[in-house]
């Protein structure tokens, strides 16, 4: 069985779609956090790791580790569906670029934010120029540059085509930056942040920060398909199932 | 019960990370529903606004790109 | 193909060339900028060597980039831009030839200034020549870079301030390399090769890359 999937490139078939599977995202995401908050606060110990133990403040990787996730992730599917508007001309593909966003400004920004408050107990100071969040700062100025592109520009399809190429200029520019940042020094690259290696993390911590992690991607979904239905209903307010959908809203 | 709040007296730090994440989160979530509703009110005021026009001079406000597109 | 090149790069430099104070604006711009500096962190002699690359690099991104606004606008005022696209000629080269005319114009004039202000900084002379080779290397590549975003803001109101938003975040490898290249000749010279074949590897990179995507951008802001 094929299915045709430019016939949910239609903003008006998506519309319903999205409105349907928000309730659902929400919920999925409102209890995985949950069980990830209780699983990290209650079923862990309360310090890490032996001769230097980092104390209970390293509980801010369950929100750090799946933001800075989520910030990475959402740039991908803001350039992915940037590339696809621009080679398929599909407008909900730039309505979804657009959507995703500030969502993923957000995330960048929480990155940072708890980054900072972990940085100060266990490195002592709130801010240090680690490749990581100097690389999570770069991210950040990225989204502000395709969010200012975009409201800069009056004409809707300039705005979406010229920000999407942005985004994929971006995108294309990340693993430059990113090795720039982390080897400033080419002949030797050093960083202050701990070599992540899943496996090296005890199982316990691990569960609930993925766990986390997902519901942090469930949220991202509800947030952007909301977003994504305003945007679709102001683009097509001229629209004839505009009027029927408004109709029925407003009964409801 | 104090003890789980104090987190060994990094309190500052846990819950300023988590609660400027959910903070965050929260209004993010109340701007999109205020959003949501302005622009409901916004495009049903302006679909009364031409109801009357259309019936008189045909359907010409069907398509087309006349309008306010934000 | 080569004479399309070479008309708009001779069209662009002669125009130029009789509007000489465009050029000198650039060119103040970046002395007074790194002039500056010393004012502000003090004049210690040892502190000034070691934050000159960095300020020089700096100066030289605010200085390409200031000028980067008027790369497309006159021609987009008069209208030649859009007769530029309908000549049936590869865009990618047209802009590949603005863009090489506008670093002659702005970028080689801060590569031969350069020596000038690495000693109101005290840069030993093989840093000033390192310097300078990286500043020739690196320039273009901020140049063609730069051309991506000026074509995306053509037009736009208060297009220079956005224009700087967009493309300083997408300037930072040839920062990193092209400052860390005149650090590390202070300690050890034969250490300074790999930040050359990055340099170049990025010249070779962008120089590709680049016209095309800023023809892209052109296409769609004069659509």
């Amino acid at each position: 069985m094929t299915i045709n999937w430019f016939k949910f490139a239609s903003p008006a078939a998506f519309y319903p779609i999205a409105g349907r599977l928000i309730p659902w995202f929400g919920r999925v995401a409102l209890a995985l956090v949950l069980i990830g908050l209780f699983w990290g606060f209650f079923l862990t110990a309360d310090q890490l790791g032996g001769s230097n133990p980092q104390k209970e403040y390293y509980r801010i990787i369950y929100v750090h580790v799946p933001a800075a996730w989520m910030s990475m992730w959402l740039y991908l599917v803001l350039a992915g569906w940037s590339a696809i508007g621009l080679v398929f001309n599909t407008r909900l593909s730039f309505m979804m670029a657009k959507a995703v966003a500030p969502t993923g400004a957000i995330f960048t920004f929480l990155a940072l934010w708890t980054g900072a408050l972990w940085g100060r107990p266990s490195w002592g100071t709130y801010w240090d120029w680690d490749p990581r969040l100097t690389s999570e700062l770069l991210l950040f100025f990225l989204y502000i540059g395709y969010i200012a592109l975009h409201s800069a520009i009056d004409d809707t399809r300039r705005a979406d085509r010229a920000a999407a190429l942005l985004a994929i200029v971006g995108l294309v520019m990340v693993p430059v930056i990113f090795l720039s940042i982390n080897c400033p020094d080419p002949n030797q690259c050093a960083a202050l942040h701990q070599r992540s290696d899943p496996g090296s993390i005890h199982l316990s911590i691990l569960i609930p920060m993925l766990t986390m992690t997902l519901g942090l991607w469930s949220y991202s979904f509800a947030a952007v398909f909301a977003r994504l239905r305003t945007i679709i209903l102001t683009r097509e307010a001229d629209h004839a199932w505009v009027s029927d959908v408004i109709a029925k809203e407003a009964t409801a | 019960m104090m003890e789980f709040f104090s987190q060994g007296g990094y309190a500052g730090y846990v819950w300023g990370a988590f609660g400027m994440t959910f903070g965050l989160l929260l209004i993010e979530v109340l701007q999109l529903r205020s959003s949501r509703k302005t622009t409901l009110t916004r495009i049903s005021r302006l679909l009364r606004l031409r109801a009357p026009r259309q019936a008189g001079a045909g359907p010409s406000m069907q398509r087309g790109t006349s309008g306010p597109t934000t | 193909m080569l004479k399309v090149f070479y008309c708009v790069l001779s069209r662009d430099i002669t125009l130029a060339l009789r509007r000489r104070t465009d050029v000198l604006t650039t060119l103040f711009f970046f002395i007074i900028v790194v002039s500056l500096f010393p004012l502000g962190v003090g004049s210690e002699r040892e502190q000034l060597r070691m934050l000159g690359p960095g300020v020089v690099w700096v100066a030289a991104l605010l200085a390409s980039m200031l000028a980067l606004e008027r790369l497309f606008a006159a021609d987009y005022d008069d209208g030649t831009l859009e007769q530029l696209l309908l000549t049936g000629q590869p865009l990618a080269l047209l802009v590949l030839g603005k863009v090489v005319a506008h670093w002659l114009l702005t970028g080689l004039p801060l590569v031969l200034i350069a020596p000038l202000v690495a000693m109101q900084y005290h840069l030993s002379s093989t840093a000033i020549w390192v310097m300078m080779a990286a500043l020739a290397i690196g320039t273009p590549v901020l140049s063609l870079i730069g051309a991506i975003g000026a074509a995306l803001t053509l037009g736009l109101r208060g297009g220079g301030i956005l224009l700087s938003l967009l493309i300083l975040p997408l300037y930072v490898p040839v920062l990193v390399y092209g400052a860390g290249a005149v650090s590390v000749s202070a300690i050890e010279i034969a250490d300074t090769q790999p930040y050359f074949y990055l340099l170049t590897a990025f010249l070779m990179g962008s120089s590709l890359l680049a016209p095309l995507a800023a023809a892209a951008a052109l296409r769609i802001s004069l659509e």
